[in-house]
C-alpha cells in the first residue's frame, strides 16, 4: 500500500495504542472482593466479643479451606489460579459468618469445600455459578449436620434464660419474643455474622455509598418484609411484627451480604425489585409456614434459581423508544 | 443551583483543573501543515491547488463537493508540496494537501466581506457558514451547514448549545464561555437566526459555575435565551442526553435531534459563525485543550488547522517519561495515536498525554453479572450481554437486542470492574451487524 511508504519515512513514536474510553473507574474484581472483606470486619468483630476469640478458628478455617478448594480445582483444570482476586476467600468468609458458634471445624471444612467446588467452580468458577456459593456450603452443611448447625450458644453477655436460642426459633418453638435492642446490638443467640444488626448495617451501608451493593435489593426486601410480613402480623398479630422480621435471624446479613452478590442477582434495576420482594415473600412464608425458624438461605436460593428468568423478562427499554410507540 | 440531567451516566475524574485557568495561547506556525480533504462528516472536498502552487492564509484549497461536505482552507502562506494519502488522527491515511510554510513571512489573511450580524438573512448565515467551511465543533464534525438547513416538514422550537465539555480534562468550551462571551451569544443568535428560532438554551455542567454566572448575567436582557445548569455526569453532551435534560424529549433510536424539534450546536461553532460573519473569517484555526499528566506544560491553544500533533506536544514542553499514550478527542471517546505527525483537524478538541497513573489498567475477568453497566449505560443498553454476542459471533443475536442503537459512548466500558472492553466489543458487533444489514440491502436489491 502506498499509506505504508508515506508512515514508514515519518518519525515513529509507538505508545499504548487501546481504543476508547481511555479511563476507567478505579475498581477491578479483586478490589471489589477484598472491599467487600473488608465491609465484614464489624461483624466478625461482634463475633468474636460476643462468642469469643475462638471463633476466630472457625473463620480462618473456611477461609483456608475455600481458597485451597479454588486454587486446587482451577490448577487440576489446567487454568489459571485466582485465589488472590478474593472471591474464593470471600465465599469462605460467608459460609463461616452463618455457621453458628463453636461449629466443628471439620465440617466448617467440609462446607468450604462444597461451597466452592459444588457452588462455584462446577459452574466454570467465577461468574458463572447460578447459586450463592457460601450458601450452597451452608445448606449442604443444614443438611448434613442438622444437630450440630442448629445448636446456639449462649452468648457472652445473656442476661436471661432464653437468650441460648435464637430469637426466631423462640418465637417458632415458644412463642416468645425477644427484644428488640438485644438483638440489635447482637448480644443474643445466633449465627456467628448475624447476630448483631448494628455490625451488619455498618458494612452494608458503607458498600452501598461506594457502589459496590445496589441500595435496590436490600431496599426491595426490607419493604417486602413490611408489605408481606406486615399483611401476616395484620392477620394475626400471633405472627412476628415485620420490625422483629428484619432485625431477627440472618435476615439483615442476607439483604446486605448474601442476596446482594453480585454473580447471583439480577443486573438490570427491575429485576432488583423483583428479586428482593421475592426474597422477602418466600422468607415470611418460611418463618411462619415452613418446619424451620430461619429461612433467609433458602428464600435468597430459591429467588438466585429464577435471576436468568427475571434478567430476560426484565430488559430495559431502550431510550427513546417508549414515546415512538405511544405516538 | 438546580441541576437536570439524564438517566445513567457515570462521574469520571475531571482533571480539569490542570487547564481551566490557561487563557488561549498562540502557537508559532508549523514547518510544514497538512490538510486532509475530509475534516468533516460527508463527501470529501475536491483539491483546487495543484503541487508547487503558491497559496496565502484562507486561501480556498479544496470545494465543498455536494450538500453533505465542506469546503478547506490553508491557515498558512507557502507552497503546496504534496498532494496524496497522509495519516490522520483516525488512524486511517486520508488523501491530503501537504503546504511547506514560509514562516518568515507573516502573510496578510484573505477574509470573507464581513457582514452586518442585524440585517443579515438566514440564507446569508447558511451560505457564508457553508463558504467558511465551518463543521461541528463537537468531534464528529459535521458540517454545520446542513445542521443549518433542516428539511421544510421538521418543525425545529429550540436550539440548544452544547457547553457541558462532559469530557474529563476538555476546557477549550469553558475557556470560549469565559474570555468571549459576547461573541459567543453573538454566534448563537445568527445560528437562532438561520433556523428562525425564537427559543435558545446553553446546557452548562455545574462543575463550571463561572461560565454559568457569566452567561446568566448576560443572557437576562435576551428574551428567549436562558442558561441551564446541568448535573455533572458523563455523557451529559451526547445529543441525546443534552435534550433530555434540556426539554425531557427522548429522540428515538435511528432519529435525529431535529425529530423533536432541537438542533444542538457546539460552543465552537457558534465562535466560528461569529468570526465568519461577523469578521468574515473562515475555519482555518482549532481551538484545543492540551492535558494529561504526561505534558510538561498544560495549556489551551489557538493551532493552525493542520499543524501536526508533534509540533503542539513540542510547544507544551514535550511529554515527561512516564508518558504512555497520546489521545487526540476526549480520554472517552478520542483515538489513540501511533505516529504523532497527523495532523490537527478543523474539529479536534483535546490533545491527551496520559500517564500509566490515569490509564488505570487492572486485568480482566469473567463477567460477574453486577449490572453496573446496564444502571451506567445512558441509552438503556444491556451493555455485558451485547458484548457477550460479539465474544460468540452471534451477530443475528446482537442485532435484535439492538446493538446498532449504541452510541459508542464508552461508559459501559469505564465502569465495568471485570475490566471487560464492553464498548469495544459492541463496537465489533456493530460494524458486523451494519455489514450484514448493507448485504442484506443489496442481495435484496
Amino acid at each position: 500500500m502506498e499509506t505504508a511508504t508515506t508512515i514508514e519515512s515519518k518519525q515513529k513514536v509507538y505508545f499504548d495504542l487501546t481504543t476508547s474510553p481511555h479511563l476507567h473507574s478505579k475498581w477491578s474484581t479483586q478490589k471489589v472482593m477484598w472491599f467487600v472483606v473488608a465491609a465484614l470486619i464489624p461483624s466478625i468483630a461482634a463475633a468474636l466479643v460476643f462468642f469469643g476469640w475462638m471463633q476466630i478458628f472457625i473463620i480462618i478455617t473456611a477461609v483456608v479451606f475455600a481458597v485451597g478448594t479454588e486454587a486446587a480445582i482451577q490448577s487440576i483444570r489446567k487454568k489459571k489460579v485466582t485465589w488472590f482476586d478474593g472471591s474464593a476467600a470471600l465465599t469462605g468468609l460467608l459460609l463461616a459468618l452463618t455457621l453458628p458458634p463453636n461449629f466443628s471445624l471439620s465440617a466448617t471444612a467440609i462446607g468450604s469445600v462444597v461451597a466452592i467446588g459444588l457452588g462455584k467452580q462446577i459452574f466454570g468458577g467465577l461468574g458463572y455459578n447460578i447459586f450463592n456459593p457460601a450458601l450452597v456450603g451452608r445448606a449442604f452443611l443444614q443438611a448434613a449436620f442438622p444437630v450440630q448447625i442448629t445448636t446456639w450458644t449462649q452468648p457472652n453477655f445473656a442476661v436471661d434464660g432464653i437468650t441460648s436460642a435464637t430469637p426466631l426459633a423462640a418465637f417458632k418453638f415458644d412463642k416468645i419474643f425477644t427484644d428488640t435492642v438485644p438483638m440489635a446490638i447482637g448480644n443474643v443467640g445466633g449465627s456467628l455474622g448475624e447476630t448483631s444488626a448494628i455490625a451488619v448495617l455498618v458494612g452494608g451501608i458503607l458498600l452501598i455509598a461506594v457502589g459496590i451493593v445496589n441500595w435496590r435489593i436490600p431496599l426491595s426486601m426490607i419493604i417486602g418484609m413490611f408489605i408481606f410480613g406486615g399483611m401476616f402480623w395484620f392477620i394475626n398479630p400471633q405472627n412476628p411484627s415485620p420490625i422483629f422480621h428484619i432485625i431477627a435471624g440472618s435476615f439483615l446479613f442476607g439483604a446486605m451480604f448474601m442476596a446482594t452478590d453480585w454473580v447471583t442477582s439480577p443486573i438490570t434495576n427491575k429485576g432488583m425489585w423483583i428479586f428482593g420482594l421475592g426474597i422477602s415473600l418466600v422468607l415470611v412464608v418460611i418463618r411462619i409456614y415452613g418446619g424451620l425458624p430461619e429461612g433467609v438461605m433458602y428464600s435468597i436460593l430459591f429467588m438466585n434459581g429464577f435471576v436468568p428468568l427475571i434478567n430476560r423478562y426484565t430488559k430495559p427499554t431502550i431510550f427513546g423508544v417508549v414515546r415512538e410507540e405511544k405516538k | 443551583m438546580s441541576s437536570k440531567t439524564f438517566h445513567g451516566g457515570v462521574h469520571p475524574q475531571e482533571y480539569k483543573e490542570l487547564t481551566e485557568n490557561c487563557a488561549f495561547e498562540v502557537i508559532p506556525l508549523p514547518e510544514e501543515i497538512i490538510l486532509p480533504l475530509a475534516q468533516h462528516l460527508g463527501k470529501e472536498a475536491s483539491a483546487q491547488v495543484k503541487k508547487g502552487d503558491d497559496v496565502v492564509p484562507g486561501q480556498l484549497v479544496a470545494k465543498a463537493e455536494g450538500f453533505i461536505s465542506a469546503p478547506v482552507h490553508t491557515s498558512v502562506a507557502g507552497k503546496v508540496i504534496s498532494l496524496g494519502k497522509e495519516l490522520t488522527s483516525s488512524g486511517f491515511p486520508k488523501d491530503s494537501i501537504v503546504i511547506k510554510t514560509n514562516g518568515t513571512v507573516e502573510a496578510e489573511k484573505i477574509l470573507l466581506p464581513p457582514l452586518n450580524p442585524e440585517t443579515i438573512t438566514p440564507d446569508e448565515i447558511r451560505n457564508r457558514v457553508a463558504e467558511a467551511g465551518i463543521v461541528g465543533q463537537g468531534g464528529a464534525a459535521f458540517p454545520t451547514s446542513v445542521k443549518l438547513s433542516p428539511p421544510k416538514d421538521k418543525v425545529i422550537d429550540v436550539v440548544i448549545l452544547n457547553g457541558c465539555e462532559c469530557e474529563p480534562y476538555l476546557t477549550r468550551d469553558y475557556r470560549f464561555m469565559i474570555e468571549r462571551p459576547d461573541d459567543l451569544i453573538s454566534g448563537f443568535k445568527l445560528i437562532m437566526k438561520a433556523l428562525g428560532v425564537k427559543r435558545g438554551v446553553i446546557g452548562i455542567e455545574n462543575n463550571k459555575p463561572v461560565a454559568i454566572k457569566l452567561l446568566s448575567e448576560k443572557l437576562k436582557s435576551e428574551p428567549g435565551l436562558e442558561v441551564v445548569s446541568l448535573k455533572t455526569k458523563y455523557p451529559q453532551g451526547a445529543e441525546k442526553m443534552l435534550i433530555k435534560a434540556v426539554n425531557g424529549k427522548e429522540v428515538p433510536p435511528g432519529k435525529l435531534p431535529m425529530d423533536v424539534g432541537a438542533v444542538i450546536q457546539n460552543i465552537g461553532t457558534a465562535i466560528a459563525v461569529h468570526d465568519a460573519v461577523v469578521k468574515g473569517e473562515v475555519l482555518t484555526t482549532a481551538a484545543l485543550t492540551v492535558s494529561g499528566k504526561g505534558i510538561k506544560i498544560p495549556k489551551n491553544l489557538l493551532v493552525p488547522v493542520g499543524t501536526p500533533v508533534q509540533n503542539v506536544i513540542d510547544f507544551c514542553g514535550g511529554v515527561t517519561e512516564d508518558a504512555v499514550k497520546i489521545v487526540v478527542g476526549g480520554p472517552m471517546m478520542g483515538v489513540a495515536q501511533f505516529d504523532l505527525h497527523a495532523p490537527v483537524m478543523k474539529a479536534t478538541s483535546g490533545i491527551l498525554v496520559l500517564t500509566k497513573d490515569e490509564v488505570v489498567e487492572n486485568p480482566e475477568t469473567p463477567c460477574l453479572r453486577c449490572g453496573q453497566c446496564v444502571g451506567a449505560c445512558p441509552l438503556n443498553l444491556v451493555p455485558t450481554k451485547l458484548a457477550r454476542y460479539s465474544q460468540l459471533n452471534k451477530f443475528e443475536e446482537a442485532e435484535d437486542a439492538d446493538v446498532t442503537v449504541c452510541m459508542e459512548c464508552g461508559t459501559c466500558a469505564y465502569t465495568c470492574p471485570a475490566n471487560i472492553p464492553l464498548v469495544q466489543w459492541i463496537r465489533l458487533g456493530k460494524q458486523r451487524v451494519l455489514e450484514m444489514q448493507r448485504e442484506r440491502a443489496a442481495t435484496t436489491k
